[in-house]
């Protein structure tokens, strides 16, 4: 069960007023004329789904209704920060596989 | 292998059933396989069974970093039927089926497969219309399959809310007979206990830390216990962890894991002899041979590994079920529990070539994986044994989603989530 800090709201709430909304940061495509199918087919499915740190959009659905972002670790489930929309995340994964 | 009949059982009942036989070996890898397969839960077990049994290749691993049928496996909550709107996912379903019918005398092994049949209900007129639309193309497609109205809901399971007083009252229902429900860890072990006798080396505690790949072809895996170990193909049917193992081969899957969560009661005696789900209400049960309620939720939102998920899911469940079984408003549940499903956009499976030359996924189950074991192995197995995919499988190809033949069970087939 998650108490989420809503930035906008500025107060932690219950998990059940907010709503997860999958992958943040997705860019539409620059030019959507030039894409090809792999390219549109990546924008609309293939999202990342990394077992660690993930950075996902989530709406104050039953509060304010705004959307915002949360770094999370997909594994330990501990919420490492809140972000608003357009801010960028200030903890991010080591990506050296 | 020690045939296991009633008679073996009596002759054993005389040394006190201390002499049975150890069920499977546990060896030391080679240093090369045919084909390797990554993960150890019921699809790969099937997948090496089949591979062993029916297409003859026998120098085969499996490779699980836990202990066999530890994940997912026995973790859901053991629902078979084929009752899917699409061809390609009918089909599919249709032929695991099929292998569930005969699968006990298969292997030798009693899967407890019980063919109580499955409701899935109607609470507004669009439910009965997709109901309607989805038991009319499962007859075409040869599977079984009736539309009920509440009254004949209501002589099938005598304790459930089929009045009017509902906050969502049954209008109907489909009803397919032939499904049913299936004891899960006796199915992985089934499968491991045939895989195992016929040459197939189950190597558990051993995690796949890379997979070796030489000039786009993948020639083996890694792992910390072992070292590499070297194969000619590798299919990799890890659920959860696929994006995981993707990644190790430089490639994404559209794949997202979440938690499912399900839960169990305690024993009550038998009042529930069928599986009855509605996907308006949101929720499933059935009752097991041993008499517990077997509850299913639908998946957390967010995504997630950690095998377990939210607490207001299992409320949210919970208050479906009293809603459709009020007499079960007094019964204490036993235990909760978490899996990790990767779902795919469509709701289907991919069951794929990869842009890695001799590597496979079979993937993407999501929320009904359990329900296509034996077919999920066996055409998982036919693909790789020729290096061609089967038929069965050739629409669940990973690359649907780049060219648009998606196959949308999404709410279509009592996919119920």
């Amino acid at each position: 069960m998650f108490h989420i800090y809503c930035p906008h709201c500025c107060e932690y709430r219950e998990e059940e007023e907010f709503h997860a909304s999958g992958q943040a940061h997705i860019p539409r495509p620059l030019d959507p004329d030039a894409c090809t199918d792999k390219e549109w087919g990546e924008f609309m499915y293939f999202r990342a789904n990394p077992r660690g740190i993930h950075h996902e959009l989530w709406v104050h659905g039953a509060g304010c209704r705004k959307y915002f972002n949360i770094t999370r670790n997909t594994h330990t489930y501990e919420i490492l920060e809140v972000y608003k929309v357009g801010e960028k995340p200030s903890v991010v994964a080591n990506e050296a596989k | 292998m020690q045939h296991y009949s009633g008679f073996g059982l009596l002759k054993h009942s005389f040394s006190h059933h201390e002499n049975w036989q150890r069920v499977w070996r546990n060896p030391t890898p080679k240093k090369k396989y045919d084909v390797i397969i990554v993960g150890g839960g019921g699809h790969g077990l099937a997948t090496a069974y089949y591979l062993a049994k029916e297409f003859g290749v026998t120098n085969v691993a499996v490779i699980e970093k836990g202990f066999l049928g530890g994940g997912n496996t026995a973790r859901n909550t053991t629902i078979v039927r084929s009752n899917y709107l699409w061809d390609e996912a009918a089909h599919l379903y249709e032929h695991a089926m099929k292998l569930w019918e005969g699968l006990s005398q298969d292997l030798n092994y009693n899967v407890m497969f019980s063919q109580r049949g499955c409701l899935n209900l109607g609470h507004t007129l669009q439910d009965m219309r997709d109901i309607q639309r989805r038991v009319n193309a499962n007859r075409l497609n040869g599977i079984d399959g009736e539309v009920l109205d509440a009254q004949q809901v209501k002589e099938i399971v005598p304790v459930l809310d089929c009045s009017d007083r509902a906050r969502y009252p049954v209008m109907g229902a489909s009803w397919q007979p032939r499904a049913g429900v299936a004891r899960h860890d006796a199915v992985a072990w089934g499968f491991a206990r045939g895989a195992d006798t016929r040459g197939v080396d189950l190597i558990q505690q051993t995690e796949v830390e890379d997979l070796i790949i030489e000039d786009g072809t993948v020639v083996g895996v890694r792992t910390a216990r072992y070292g590499d170990i070297r194969a000619d193909r590798v299919g990799c049917v890890v659920a959860g962890n696929s994006s995981v193992l993707a990644k190790m081969g430089g490639f994404e899957l559209p794949l997202e894991s979440h938690p499912l969560q399900a839960l169990v009661s305690e024993p009550i005696k038998p009042i529930l002899d069928t599986v009855v789900m509605s996907n308006q209400v949101h929720g499933y049960a059935s009752q097991s041979d041993k008499g517990d309620l077997v509850i299913g939720a639908g998946i957390d939102g967010y995504n997630g590994y950690g095998q377990r998920g939210s607490y207001s899911t299992i409320e949210h469940t919970i208050q479906a079920i009293v809603e459709m079984f009020p007499v079960f408003s007094r019964v204490r549940m036993n235990r909760q529990w978490g899996g990790i499903v990767d779902t795919c956009p469509d709701a289907c499976p991919i069951i794929s070539e990869t842009p890695v030359k001799n590597l496979y996924f079979n993937c993407g189950w999501g929320t009904g994986g359990f329900k296509a074991t034996p077919g999920s192995g066996h055409v998982f197995a036919a693909s790789l044994a020729k290096g061609e995919m089967h038929p069965l499988a050739k629409p669940f190809s990973m690359f649907r989603f780049h060219n648009g033949a998606l196959v949308d069970e999404h709410g279509a087939a009592g996919v119920a989530h």
